[in-house]
């Protein structure tokens, strides 16, 4: 089964909740670090590395000697990625979608498609959890190329937990898109409940079964709980605030290896959302 | 006129916390808030909305079904599966390329605007709020950001306000370089774990693009002593300046769940302390 | 010779916008007459690529040097590639005055 774990806002323990979950189980397991941007699931889990892989995504290529200067490749391109100098086409990576349609329109078959590196994707193993990272590399604009190839290598498992990008656009939507159930990790402040509400709203979009883990369940008002209640969301999980655990987390101590007792909670969940699947 | 930009690469550091509480104690600023995607600043501003109007945030295709004859070209040209077996285009999916409306041999296919964005300008106790919504699962180009800072600018312009403090966005893609372009002075709000050390490094190798100056602020220090002697180290090397470190404290979920700035009355060695580093950045 | 100055407003009384691509109006001057051609800037509605497409159009229409507050890395590249001459840090001043300080040599040139 394929669990993402995300969270519309930052830094609610996401990440943490994502690497405990794969840490309480007992079988095979897949921890997929699709947070490509900012990847820190390996600074919880410790894996051991064992390869890496360089990401491509294509980009346009031109052959001068076909070109004849028609522009149509620039007035068809929606991102505005080509420019025209010199009576010749000039890409913009950056800004390309890879969409093909330069490809396409050119009526002289000028533009064929080169690889650019996008990022890497790390592969590693701590015990019975295979680790899966994908890391974009700085000044990259887009991750939802490179999270694809994560969940692409991802699905060779049979259980996956994808620890997912923070926000609700494009990135997180690919991360979760992937996954049967998501559990939206979240705090009971304001700004935990905002931004839940708005990831809410892309999960009943994209008709995802999905579950509320509250952290630090315990330092503010039960605002966060009524909203769920009302709107029919389950709570998974409370986690109550512990320094214990944040001063782990800040030397890279997972949360199940500060409080053991937590696997059981984990595993629980897990079991469950596996039984209402069937 | 100076633009001061909050970051954190890192989600969760007390970013806009500690943005709002600078709006707090400067007076009188413009605030714009960035996080496009999460905006979280009018949580704590009680802003009263005084103009807002919808957003372009892109295209994407349509299929005019009486138009569709089913031959199936759509589906294999477009690279993003967001095309259903019965020729229903996933808007979600979807990413505006055009592919399929060009190249539909009975014309069956339309761009729309999707007007799913809302940015609002709003009046708070510490200045006007630029502030905006991003439509669900859409890309967060830059765009939208590009037009709360255009708004904020001319506000400051026409007012004469001389500080723009620009809440920024989690990570290191466009948004964020959306975010820093053409500001004077970037300061990162990090704290004490592995995780964010890393983020920190990612950041600050970004923002080394922009030639600005730039500043670190460590939140939650006492988490972890140790590596908060990392993070000042890394400042001395990588050129940056420390503008100060705060301890974790519980007044700022309080502040936040009474939909206030953590400088309006919580602590006042925390208050004192922010001034010392709002002082430090906005001199500095 | 013909120049392309980021303006706030169509005339020559109007403030060099700070951002070239999306600034509100190009307005094309020519230095040796004055005269002045005030264009509304098709590319803001853009989500992308915006410093690409305004400096693509300077391109098109034949500026030898633009006038700015600032260029992103995207429309420089378009610019250099073509060879037009990238003149910024006049924002705050007005359109005239910009095309006064060009003549007079007093503009700072982007190189990089």
């Amino acid at each position: 089964m394929i669990i993402s774990v995300a969270s519309g806002k930052g830094g609610t323990g996401k990440t943490t909740v994502a690497t405990a979950l794969a840490q309480s189980m007992s079988t095979d397991v897949c921890l997929a670090d699709c947070d490509v941007e900012e990847p820190n699931a390996r600074f919880l889990l410790h894996p051991e590395i064992s390869r890496e892989e360089n990401v491509f995504v294509k980009k346009p290529l031109l052959d001068e000697e076909k070109c004849t200067g028609c522009r149509q490749c620039v007035d068809v391109c929606q991102f505005n990625a080509i420019s025209f100098i010199d009576n010749k086409p000039v890409f913009f990576d950056y800004l390309c979608h890879s969409c093909g349609g330069c490809i396409l329109k050119c009526p002289e078959n000028a533009i064929s498609e080169k690889e650019v590196l996008i990022g890497k994707i790390t592969f590693g193993k701590k015990e019975n959890i295979n680790f899966i990272e994908g890391s974009l590399n700085v000044g990259q604009a887009m991750s939802p190329p490179l999270i694809k190839e994560v969940i692409k290598q991802a699905k060779k498992y049979k259980d996956v937990i994808i620890d997912a990008p923070p926000g609700s656009s494009c990135p997180m939507v690919e991360a979760v898109s992937a996954g049967e159930h998501c559990f939206l990790v979240t705090e009971p402040t304001p700004f935990g409940l905002h931004d839940l509400q708005v990831a809410v709203e892309v999960l009943r979009t994209l008709k995802k079964s999905f579950s509320v883990i509250i952290n630090r369940s315990d330092i503010c008002d039960g605002k966060l709980k009524d909203f769920c209640k009302s709107e029919n969301i389950p709570v998974a999980m409370e986690i109550p605030f512990s320094r214990k655990i944040a001063e782990g987390y800040s030397k890279g101590i997972s949360m199940v290896a500060v409080e053991p007792n937590y696997k059981i909670k984990f595993k629980e969940i897990i079991e469950r959302i596996k039984l209402c699947s069937k | 006129m100076q633009q001061i930009a909050v970051l954190s690469g890192k989600g969760g550091t007390g970013k806009t916390s500690i943005s709002a509480a600078f709006a707090c104690l400067n007076k009188k600023s413009v605030i714009v808030d960035c996080d496009v995607d999460a905006s979280n600043m009018h949580l704590v501003l009680s802003p009263r909305v005084k103009e807002q109007g919808d957003f372009n945030c892109g295209n994407f295709a349509v299929v005019d079904q009486s138009k569709c004859i089913k031959c199936g070209k759509c589906r294999q040209l477009c690279r993003f599966n967001a095309i259903t077996e019965d020729f229903i285009i996933d808007k979600i999916s979807c990413e505006g390329c055009g592919v399929c409306v060009w190249n539909c041999p009975s014309d069956a296919i339309r761009f729309e605007k999707d007007m799913s964005g809302k940015w609002f300008v709003s009046d708070t106790k510490f200045g006007t709020l630029v502030h905006a919504n991003l439509g669900i699962g859409r890309e967060n180009s830059g765009k939208l950001v590009s037009y709360v800072r255009t708004k904020a600018k001319e506000i400051s312009k026409q007012n004469n306000i001389d500080t723009i403090i620009i809440d920024g966005p989690p990570g290191i893609g466009c948004p964020v370089i959306a975010s820093v372009t053409g500001v004077d002075k970037v300061l990162i709000v990090t704290e004490p774990s592995l995780s964010a050390l890393h983020d920190l490094k990612r950041i600050l190798e970004l923002i080394k693009n922009f030639k600005v100056k730039t500043f670190v602020c460590v939140n939650k220090y006492d988490l972890n002593k140790n590596i908060t002697d990392e993070i000042k180290n890394l400042c001395l090397k990588e050129k940056c300046n420390f503008a100060g470190k705060i301890a974790f404290n519980t007044s700022f979920v309080k502040a936040v769940s009474l939909g206030k700035t953590v400088v309006e009355g919580f602590d006042n060695n925390l208050t004192a302390n922010l001034e010392k580093i709002w002082h430090n950045v906005k001199r500095g | 010779m013909k120049i392309c100055i980021s303006s706030e407003g169509n005339n020559l009384d109007s403030n060099v916008d700070a951002r070239f691509g999306r600034c509100k109006f190009f307005i094309f001057a020519d230095t040796d007459n004055m005269k002045i051609d005030a264009v509304e800037n098709p590319n803001t509605e853009a989500m992308g690529g915006v410093g690409i497409k305004s400096a693509q159009l300077a391109v098109d229409v034949g500026a030898k040097a633009i006038v700015t507050g600032n260029v992103g890395p995207n429309a420089f590249e378009v610019l250099s590639k073509a060879g037009v001459k990238v003149f910024t840090n006049a924002q705050g001043k007005t359109v005239k005055e910009a095309i006064g300080d060009y003549k007079n040599s007093k503009l700072t040139e982007k190189t990089q």
